[in-house]
């Protein structure tokens, strides 16, 4: 691990910089996908499966060709030869991970409601819209499966014949420790079982995809909705057999991704191929409920955890077995989610004894991947809501369990054997119970109680640890990842007092191009405004690794930092040149170099590196520098957060009245940001706890099939958010940051749901599944009444 | 088709429509106003929220031919002389946007509030904006940016 942060925050570094972002977005001047045409584009629409699984007896395209202003139309055996293998997979955790082909359009067999069995492609979006209808599919529906428990059953339908099984793969991880020892002697076992409800990501802007080409030279510019243009650049090169330096990847402004644009998606790879096969512009937009069954979803995993404990509550061992639906086919990285966890569910306590298990399944239903948190908010979950079931067992504050077994020593090395950069637990939990005033609320409850209010007061705690920016690559590659840990950046002093940096993260509404430019420019001595930060654009930046899990800053961000040190190390050479001194006489300071008789600036070094007219004998001209940064270890950010909850026993309705987050992210570089990064993860995570399920009914149909019936929460719903921060800077890297995109969403289900169960627990509720609706509030309370 | 006559932004319009084109594709593809975008296909995002005779409206669930002989506002005419509406100022000074993709239509359907209730409290902003959804911000900076223009 590398030397302590080198940064002083408080003046460019840790200033709340307004937006640069946002000046053309509040004035409608962004550039989203949907907004490019032009002349000779066709539209292209997607013949949908209505049935979960059925077999394609028929798809004729004939009926649409007939249509008014139908160019073409394919099923998916007439496009079954213009692919080299599936959608890829980036991730099969196991040797023996099933891994069954995923082509863009079906052909055999729909295995799941919205699976694409042919595409029409039209002059215009209304004609694409009725040639859809016109596409005559003869289906013969087949029995399907949605519960991943019960796809694993002997009789259950298969989603894949050819497998002979509905199992993916199996994943294990064991400390070294015996935990069936530590269970054996444990004075206490706590065993809970939880679901993790089936989420739709819903950023606002739906998918689109737009491709030209450039036929006769074989070159294709596809802007896409992605959170990846980079990782999609290569697998759509390879999918689609176009050579990976001839293919464009854009991401303009993105609206909106939280993991359900970090994929490559079908309608990607049919923009690409119909534009080949027509030589025209191709333009692909999702309707919102088309959205819903053909843009991934998140979680949908049983969990099973169980806890040994000493008398006093000493944790000595956990373990867990998953059985996670995969959906019916494999995206990106759908089998690696869950395992995102694997290393989590210990949370932020010292346990010796660890054991893990998962289990991935198909099922007739959408794929599942990344969404905010992606195995992080489930382990969080299952650990926290075991505690306080500890806890309550014991007779003990669910605050002092926690402190009774939080870790304390820095680096810390888990039982599941990753190694926690730095943290400091107790610090965040005594921030948060005091900005919630805990103490009060555990006296208003207890009056509650004693008065016999029917509105039960409740409080929920969630002391969490999570791991982000995935890295160091050789780590990844040991676990099976397909790519590497590492990003890019390039830092170009330009000849007249401005630079750009150049970075391989793909931002959609985090504010990299302000955070980027606040690093930038306290490293060189620029204005913010002085810095424009370049991104999203495969010709621009060539290489890169995008933005997912909390990477950007603790990678891309780190990798900035480390060319602007190379552009220093040129300049002073420069600047020691100018001044006539040996390099060692001359001071740098944030964009001053300072000789013993005379200064000169970088800007003005810029300048002359460019000229070229008067460098040093056999200097290379020119100020800019790049690095690729491979991260030495994961960034593990930390935190304590409490809900407070009122239920209503006689309505089962819940009130979510406050909610203290104290998080600990490292070094804050914008905290304008980072607050709102907090918020937004918060809103999400409060949804899942409290409002927002995919629900199928026995057939696979999707229930919830728009946003009238899949509750994303409105302004109404959420409470204004009670932020707090303590500050732990990395050690591992020189900005001593860490991630922040989801430490909400990771923290809050459980702090919330155990704020509920809390509230419910004198009465002698357990557990309440969520999302923790009116119904199952009033059902769990219906089943220890009677 | 029709004809249609519609003043957008103070500019007027005579259009032949197709009756099923909704006003929002109007907006985006016949006059290239794509600071008005859709998220959703069942009026429930609000993304698409435009002025109607100044009254905030979603213009996925409004047929191009019903704003006949009326006066539409789009994000694009809320500035005035190069000059940001309070709004879209405070939308920046709060960090009350992320991706920016329900800004339009959160900023419009905050304005029609305050033309109704002018110093409305923070709850009923909160209820106000009940048929507007973000996914980024939490809502927070929102109903603080909106607070902070209100009388």
């Amino acid at each position: 691990m590398s030397a302590a942060p080198q940064v002083e925050t408080g003046r460019i570094i840790g200033a709340p910089v307004g937006r640069k972002e946002d000046l053309p977005l509040v004035q409608g001047q962004a550039q989203w996908v949907d907004n490019m045409h032009v002349p000779g584009t066709v539209y292209l629409g997607v013949v949908r499966s209505p049935y979960a699984h059925a077999r394609l007896a028929k798809v004729d395209v004939g009926p649409a060709l007939a249509h008014a202003g139908v160019v073409a139309a394919w099923s998916g055996d007439d496009l079954a030869g213009d692919w080299n293998g599936g959608l890829p997979c980036a991730w099969l955790p196991t040797e023996d991970t099933n891994a069954p082909t995923h082509l863009p359009l079906a052909t055999g067999k729909a295995r799941h409601a919205g699976d694409g069995v042919a595409v029409v492609a039209a002059t215009s979006r209304a004609a694409a819209e009725d040639a859809v209808e016109l596409v005559e599919v003869e289906y013969e529906p087949l029995p399907a499966v949605v519960d991943p428990e019960a796809a694993l059953a002997e009789d259950a339908p298969l989603v894949h014949d050819e497998l002979g099984t509905n199992r993916c793969y199996t994943w294990t991880l064991e400390s070294a420790d015996g935990v069936d020892a530590l269970f054996a002697d444990a004075d206490v076992v706590v065993k809970e079982r939880y679901y993790q409800n089936r989420l739709i990501p819903n950023a606002v802007e739906p998918r689109a995809v737009f491709v030209q080409p450039l036929p006769a030279a074989g070159e294709y510019t596809m802007w896409s909705t992605t959170q990846v243009p980079h990782i999609a650049r290569v697998l759509l090169s390879g999918l689609c057999g176009i050579s990976e330096a001839k293919l464009r990847v854009i991401a303009p402004d993105v609206g909106g991704g939280f993991g359900s644009k970090l994929n490559v998606y079908a309608e990607e790879a049919l923009a690409l191929v119909v534009a080949r096969r027509l030589g025209r512009p191709v333009k692909w937009t999702e309707t919102r409920s088309e959205g819903y069954t053909s843009t991934i979803h998140g979680r949908d995993v049983w969990q099973e955890i169980e806890l040994a404990a000493t008398a006093d509550g000493k944790i000595t061992a956990v373990r867990v077995r998953l059985t996670a639906a995969m959906g019916a086919y494999l995206q990106l990285v759908t089998p690696g989610i869950p395992l995102l966890g694997a290393w989590l569910y210990a949370g932020a306590y010292d346990i010796p004894g660890y054991s893990f298990e998962c289990t991935g399944v198909f099922t007739h239903t959408t794929p599942t991947d990344a969404y905010r948190g992606a195995g992080r908010p489930e382990a969080t979950y299952a650990i926290e809501r075991a505690v306080d079931a500890l806890a309550r067992r014991l007779g003990k504050d669910p605050a002092e369990l926690r402190r009774l077994n939080f870790i304390r020593e820095f680096p810390a090395t888990l039982a599941s054997g990753l190694t926690i950069d730095s943290g400091d637990y107790d610090a965040s939990l005594d921030a948060a119970l005091a900005q919630a005033g805990y103490e009060e609320l555990r006296a208003e409850q207890a009056s509650r109680r004693a008065a016999g209010d029917a509105r039960r007061l409740g409080v929920g705690l969630c002391t969490y640890v999570e791991m982000c920016g995935l890295a160091p690559s050789r780590v990844l590659g040991a676990i099976r990842y397909g790519a590497g840990g590492w990003d890019t950046a390039t830092v170009r002093c330009l000849p007249t007092g401005t630079a750009q940096a150049l970075t391989g993260t793909s931002p959609h509404g985090q504010g990299h191009e302000t955070t980027w430019a606040q690093i930038v420019a306290d490293r060189l001595g620029y204005d913010v405004d002085e810095v424009e930060v370049l991104h999203g654009d495969t010709s621009v930046v060539p290489l890169g690794m995008d933005t997912y899990g909390s990477r950007s800053l603790a990678v891309g961000g780190v990798a900035l930092y480390h060319a602007c040190e190379r552009i220093v190390a040129k300049a002073q050479a420069i600047a020691a040149y100018r001044l006539g001194v040996d390099e060692s006489r001359v001071e740098y300071d944030r964009g001053t170099f300072t000789g013993p008789e005379g200064s000169v600036t970088l800007k003005e070094i810029a300048l002359s590196a460019w000229t070229a007219h008067d460098l040093p004998d056999g200097m290379e001209p020119g100020l800019e520098a790049s690095y690729v940064y491979d991260p030495p270890n994961f960034s593990w950010p930390g935190g304590a957060h409490v809900a407070v909850v009122e239920v209503d026993t006689e309505t089962g309705a819940v009130d979510l009245l406050r909610y203290v987050a104290v998080d600990d992210v490292g070094t804050v570089i914008n905290p304008l940001i980072v607050e709102g990064q907090v918020h937004g993860g918060l809103a999400q995570g409060v949804a899942q706890a409290l409002y927002e399920e995919a629900v199928y009914d026995e057939d696979g149909n999707l229930m919830t099939s728009t946003m009238t019936t899949y509750l994303v929460p409105s302004a109404a719903e959420l409470p204004d958010w009670e932020v707090g921060r303590t500050e732990t800077p990395s050690p591992t890297n020189p900005l001593g940051v860490k991630g922040v995109g989801e430490t909400g969403a990771i923290a809050s289900p459980a702090a919330v749901m155990n704020a509920v169960v809390d509230a419910l627990a004198a009465d002698g509720v357990a557990d309440v599944p969520m999302p923790a609706t009116p119904e199952r509030v009033w059902r769990a309370l219906e089943e220890v009444r009677t | 088709m029709r004809s249609v006559s519609l003043t957008v932004n103070g500019v007027l319009y005579e259009l032949e429509l197709e009756p099923r084109e909704l006003l929002v594709y109007v907006l985006r593809e016949r006059l290239g106003l794509t600071g008005t975008v859709v998220g959703c296909d069942t009026s429930s995002c609000g993304a698409c929220t435009v002025l109607l005779d100044g009254e905030s409206v979603k213009s996925c669930t409004l047929l191009g031919v019903q704003a006949d002989g009326h006066e539409v506002t789009t994000i694009e005419g809320l500035a005035q002389d190069g000059e940001l509406h309070p709004l879209q100022e405070s939308f920046h000074e709060h960090h009350a946007l992320q991706c920016g993709y329900c800004t339009s239509g959160m900023v419009l359907a905050a304005v029609s509030l305050l033309e109704e209730n002018p110093s409305p409290s923070a709850d009923e902003i909160r209820h106000a904006l009940e048929g507007n959804i973000c996914r980024c911000t939490g809502y927070q900076n929102i109903v603080a940016a909106i607070e902070a223009v209100a009388r």
